[in-house]
């Protein structure tokens, strides 16, 4: 039988980085198809360069033993291939049924919207899918939501079905839920292209893996040629996943108090709701969740980015700062990495040197009266360049050609040069190499040796398992469990983060 | 009393209609374009010359159609292809017209034609207060009336209006879903140009059938306001549209009465009213949910990484 | 065949420098063409414009004396740019200014010189500001879109001059012509050279050398850059962003207001119609060709004096009308846009498919 796709020495470079190197691979009809690679290895590059989002330097592609060309998604569908981001290709203020219509090949112009809406209706229930046709996108949930993209290939027939992360916002349950149903396609003969890297998924469901690293496709294996030890040295390259010990925290004294807090989001609905937790001085706060839970929220409240619509946010002293006038003294000693690093962390055209002053810009050292004092800004850039390992290029560089972990050490040497008591870490090492993420897991544990409290908010349990003094779990908004790392489960976590029991 | 004053609304509202029909279309797309005002100008002056050189009203709406779609390519493509700055280019578009028609307009000062005249629709015309204002009108209103439901009909109710909002909204989830997004877009650009040009072709035609240099006189840009008041919904820019309407009706009423107020403090009243009624919006906007296509403004790449 | 765009990883210094230039270049290139249609020689026309506004000493100072406008609104434009927010108001702002400078110069009395200049200047300033100001409250606390907010306020300042000029501040003895009174020599600019050139376009220069300053070296100027390139990492770093918007704008509108002052107490001695004639609106271009130097304001103010000069001299000769120069500049703005297509893209010919 003739593979359904077959990927050749596929290289795609963009400006300062080469996301793919060298990646072959060959998908089978009928076939699950893992793809297994860290944050960085070139998964998802590669599933743009299939749908025709992106443009291959070189290389070759064959879908059904034809060389093909894509010169926009377009080409891609009409072949057959389809994708289900891992951001959403979802237009949130438009209805279920204008999105799905909108996937649909050869609608008529002027169509009639009870025969679509009958067709669609159709294949949802098929699925067991109970969604309100009319409901805009943005009132539902992210797993409904993922729901819809799926629809949206399987009503258009698509042969090749890639799934880019696709559990990652989903429970444990739903997860389930989803690969019964990719099985269920499978046995109908399409192919799936499933992207991962969470082992235990990858066991269950693929017949085939293939391995990615630093853009090369390292080999693929068959089901029952591999075990979990073994993609995962392939994956990380090592051998030992190399484990921290973080001291316990001893210090009873708390750092920051939230109790019943809850803030509302722009269309009225509450992304954090009545949520009370307690963090201690040296502590490691792990927030566990599934994203879109709240985390956010939580995370923009304590840096003064959001405010509170009730509830209040106490600080070491027991002092009200929810609102109050001393609230923007305290937000001042809280520390922040940012979830989304080039958009809120970093002035992209301004220099290393001044992203680095970003939040003591008014400080005595770096002024002189209401000049700037270049040279003592100059000198706090070397020294922490020096002290944080930044690969700053050239004096003078803008921030934003520099690489993504170096951003980040960018933003985290400037967060923790004023010795902050708290710091509030969102997703702190998403997309970052090993060196890089190791190296902010070693800031954090350092940090709390001297008494600074970490609220570590990540999708990794492995992290947070890893670092964490106690671990919160977020579903909704609300506090779903408190649990201790030392003696839970993954599973009892999945249970929590699924909103499925509370604690 | 109110008969005349509705009927001049309807009169002084109309080009700004077709102006904020054009601008919704284009925004709609999610490509902002402030040349509303210039496209305006040549729309007018091309009408003007159009029905002067044949003697054809349909030649002149036609011509102030093609010619001002021929100005917004210039828009679409800078925009659009160049993924330039929509504001600068919007900018650049109004001075462009502004400065082309003063330079091919010399020879139309002056010249006179035959404007547009009343066509009454038997029974509805006849109809108490409404009658007169709305059903004894010239064909281009009629036109207009047209435009607003076949503009909703479109967005709402066809696979073309589907594509270009979600061109719009998120472009590249349109891009994934194989509609041609820079294609479509371009399209919305140039096509709801055309339509702003008709509403200058208003003012040369009906309004006052001559040409004066500068004539849209601030017009394009209360349309360009009132696509924020009307939330990109074609039947609200109707609303948005007799209301200044109705202002400059009002207007144009006191100073003909008479009024020991200055002209030129009522001649303010209309541009005072856009902005108030801008903030109004704006703060509505930001309460409910939001109608502002998602990608306004954003020009599209599809290898950006995001 | 088929043309292909790909990003380039850092931009040419070279032709980032030089695509103003070359768009002014394409420009005139294009007008030409423009021009011929009108039935005008362009060769002859650009000769002439070169020649009125640069051939002789009078030229020069008249050149000058348009420059020095253009150099105030373009400076408070560009200020506004640093924060991405967009000014299309320094017209209206300009008229403000003109205002405040005149209701001092008629009302207040004052017989010494620099006092009097001074407190022209001062409310002229914050005319301007306030003018400005109102879009900035609005931008600040609302998020009401700025640039249809300054931009109607235009139309309302020129309506406003005009109210007062026929109105309440008509000159009894000029004859019923809407003017005001002419101003006394302490509310007048010195002039130099036996020129009309006077002392604001000085002021103008050391107004660009303030804002450099102020921009590059104060801690003012670092938080305004750094709301500009990226207001949601400003806000994050604790920077007050709205009370940011509001005083840019303000002052952005003040500085555009010092053009009125300069103009009406340097060279018209008095309120009349039509005491900028779009100055305001070039503006525009010229702190977008300008990008973010103080320094490229000034020259590039100065080009545009030139044709400016040149412009109502080819008025007078060909008959062509004065806004035949905002087409021209239109041009040039769309050839800047596409020019920076190429400085961040390298475009390629590439055979059959876009693989090689």
């Amino acid at each position: 039988m003739t593979d359904l796709l077959q990927v050749k020495n596929i290289r795609k470079t963009f400006p300062g980085v080469v996301a793919l190197d060298d990646i072959s691979l060959s998908i089978a009809p009928g076939e699950i198809h893992t793809l297994l690679g860290e944050n960085g290895a070139g998964k998802s590059t590669l599933m743009n360069v299939l749908t025709g989002l992106y443009r291959p330097d070189c290389g070759e592609i064959c879908f059904d033993g034809e060389p093909v060309s894509f010169g926009s998604p377009r080409d891609s569908l009409a072949m057959g291939i389809g994708m289900v981001h891992q951001h959403f290709m979802l237009v949130p203020a438009h209805s279920v049924f204008e999105n799905i219509l909108l996937a649909l090949d050869k609608i008529p112009n002027f169509y009639s919207r009870k025969q679509y809406q009958q067709k669609i209706q159709q294949v949802l229930d098929d699925f067991e899918l109970d969604l309100d046709l009319d409901a805009p996108v943005w009132s539902l949930s992210i797993g409904a939501q993922q729901w819809i993209e799926l629809i949206k290939l399987l009503i258009r027939d698509c042969r090749l079905l890639i799934l880019d992360e696709p559990t990652a916002v989903l429970t444990p349950q739903e997860s389930a839920r989803l690969f019964r149903v990719l099985t269920r396609l499978r046995d109908q003969g399409k192919s799936i292209l499933f992207i991962s890297h969470k082992m235990r998924e990858v066991m269950e469901i693929s017949d085939r893996v293939t391995v990615l690293k630093k853009g090369r496709s390292l080999t693929t294996l068959a089901r029952g040629s591999y075990d979990q030890g073994r993609l995962a040295s392939l994956m990380i390259g090592e051998d030992q996943v190399p484990e921290w010990e973080k001291a316990p925290c001893q210090d009873e004294r708390l750092a920051l108090e939230i109790r019943n807090l809850s803030v509302r989001n722009d269309r009225g609905l509450s992304d954090l709701d009545n949520f009370t937790m307690k963090l201690q001085r040296g502590q490691v706060l792990g927030v566990a969740g599934i994203a879109g839970n709240g985390q956010k929220a939580l995370a923009e409240v304590l840096t003064g980015l959001a405010d509170a619509s009730s509830g209040k946010i106490l600080a070491d002293d027991g002092q009200d700062i929810t609102n109050s006038t001393a609230r923007s003294s305290y937000i001042a000693g809280i520390a922040h990495i940012p979830e989304d690093r080039k958009s809120i962390g970093i002035a992209p055209d301004m220099t290393v040197d001044d992203n680095l002053i970003m939040k003591s810009f008014t400080s005595p050292a770096f002024r002189r009266g209401i000049f700037q004092d270049r040279a003592a800004i100059r000198n706090n850039a070397a020294e922490k360049i020096e002290q944080f390992a930044i690969k700053a290029g050239p004096t003078g560089n803008p921030v934003r050609y520099l690489s993504g972990g170096n951003i980040q050490k960018v933003i985290i040497a400037r967060e923790l040069s004023e010795q902050p008591s708290v710091l509030v870490a969102l997703y702190p090492t998403r997309g970052l190499d090993i060196g890089s993420a190791e190296y902010v897991h070693k800031v954090i544990v350092d940090g709390a040796k001297q008494g600074m409290s970490t609220i570590l908010i990540s999708e990794d349990l492995d992290e947070l398992l890893k670092l964490s003094d106690q671990i919160v779990v977020m579903f909704r908004g609300r506090l779903a469990g408190c649990v201790d790392p030392r003696s839970t489960t993954r599973e009892e976590i999945g249970l929590l983060m699924s909103g499925e029991v509370q604690t | 009393m109110i008969e005349i004053l509705l009927d001049a609304t309807v009169r002084a509202g109309t080009p700004i209609l077709f102006a904020t029909l054009g601008a919704i279309l284009n925004e709609r797309a999610g490509i902002i374009n402030l040349g509303i005002e210039g496209l305006m100008l040549i729309g007018a002056l091309a009408g003007f010359a159009g029905t002067f050189a044949s003697g054809s009203l349909l030649v002149g709406v036609l011509a102030a159609f093609f010619a001002a779609l021929a100005a917004g390519c210039l828009h679409a493509f800078v925009t659009v292809q160049m993924r330039g700055n929509q504001i600068v280019s919007g900018l650049a578009l109004t001075m462009f017209g502004i400065g082309i028609t003063a330079l091919f307009g010399r020879g139309m000062v002056g010249a006179t034609i035959q404007g547009f005249e009343r066509v009454a629709i038997p029974g509805l015309s006849q109809l108490p207060i409404v009658g007169n204002a709305f059903f004894n009108q010239d064909l281009l209103i009629y036109f207009s009336f047209l435009l607003v439901v076949a503009m909703a009909f479109f967005f709402y109710r066809t696979r073309w209006g589907l594509a270009l909002r979600t061109a719009g909204e998120n472009p590249a989830a349109a891009d994934t879903c194989g509609v041609p997004v820079s294609l479509t877009r371009f399209l919305a650009v140039i096509i709801g140009s055309g339509i702003v040009g008709i509403g200058g072709a208003y003012l040369s035609l009906a309004t006052t059938p001559m040409w004066i240099e500068n004539m849209s006189a601030g017009r394009g840009w209360i349309a360009v306001a009132l696509v924020i008041f009307a939330s990109w919904s074609s039947y609200r820019a109707l609303a948005g549209a007799y209301l200044f309407g109705g202002i400059t009706a009002m207007q144009l009423r006191f100073q003909a009465m008479g009024t020991t107020v200055s002209a030129h403090i009522l001649q303010m009243l209309p541009y005072f009213f856009t902005i108030l009624v801008l903030v109004i919006s704006t703060i509505r906007l930001q309460k409910g949910a939001s109608q502002q296509p998602e990608g306004l403004g954003q020009p599209y790449d599809r290898e950006d990484r995001k | 065949m088929k043309l292909v765009a790909e990003k380039r990883q850092t931009s040419s210094k070279l032709f980032r420098f030089s695509a103003p230039l070359i768009s002014i270049l394409v420009a005139l290139f294009v007008a030409g063409f423009l021009l011929l249609a009108a039935g005008v020689s362009p060769l002859q026309a650009y000769l002439e414009i070169i020649k009125e506004a640069l051939g002789s000493t009078y030229g020069l100072s008249e050149t000058l004396v348009k420059t020095t406008p253009l150099i105030f609104a373009s400076l408070g434009v560009s200020l506004a740019f640093r924060m991405q927010i967009w000014n299309i108001g320094a017209e209206g702002q300009i008229y403000m200014g003109a205002c405040g400078a005149t209701a001092v110069a008629l009302f207040s009395g004052l017989e010494n010189h620099v006092m009097m200049i001074t407190a022209m200047f001062l409310a002229a300033f914050l005319c301007g500001g306030a003018w400005a100001g109102v879009a900035g409250i609005l931008r600040a606390r609302w998020r009401v879109n700025e640039v249809i907010v300054t931009l109607l306020m235009n139309y309302i300042a020129i309506l406003a001059v005009d109210y007062l000029i026929y109105g309440p501040w008509k000159d009894p003895k000029g004859f019923n012509f809407p003017l005001t009174a002419q101003f006394s020599d302490a509310a007048r600019l010195t002039e130099y050279f036996n020129t009309r050139l006077h002392s604001g376009f000085f002021l103008a220069l050391v107004c660009a050398l303030v804002l450099y300053l102020f921009m590059e070296r104060t801690v003012w100027g670092y938080e305004i850059k750094v709301i500009g390139s990226n207001p949601k990492a400003a806000q994050y770093a604790g920077m007050r962003t709205g009370l940011a918007i509001f005083a840019v704008l303000f002052l952005s509108g003040a500085i555009a207001g010092i053009a009125g002052f300069s103009e009406v107490a340097g060279l018209q001695h008095r309120l009349q119609h039509g005491i900028s004639p779009g100055y305001g609106y070039t503006a525009i271009i010229i702190a977008w060709l300008a990008k973010r130097s103080a320094l490229g304001v000034v020259i590039v103010s100065f080009l545009m004096g030139v044709l400016l000069v040149g412009g109502d001299s080819l008025q007078l000769s060909w008959q062509l009308p004065v806004a035949f120069v905002y087409a021209f500049q239109g041009l040039i703005l769309f050839f800047l846009l596409a020019s920076e297509f190429f400085i961040q893209n390298r475009v390629r010919l590439v055979r059959g498919t876009s693989h090689d």
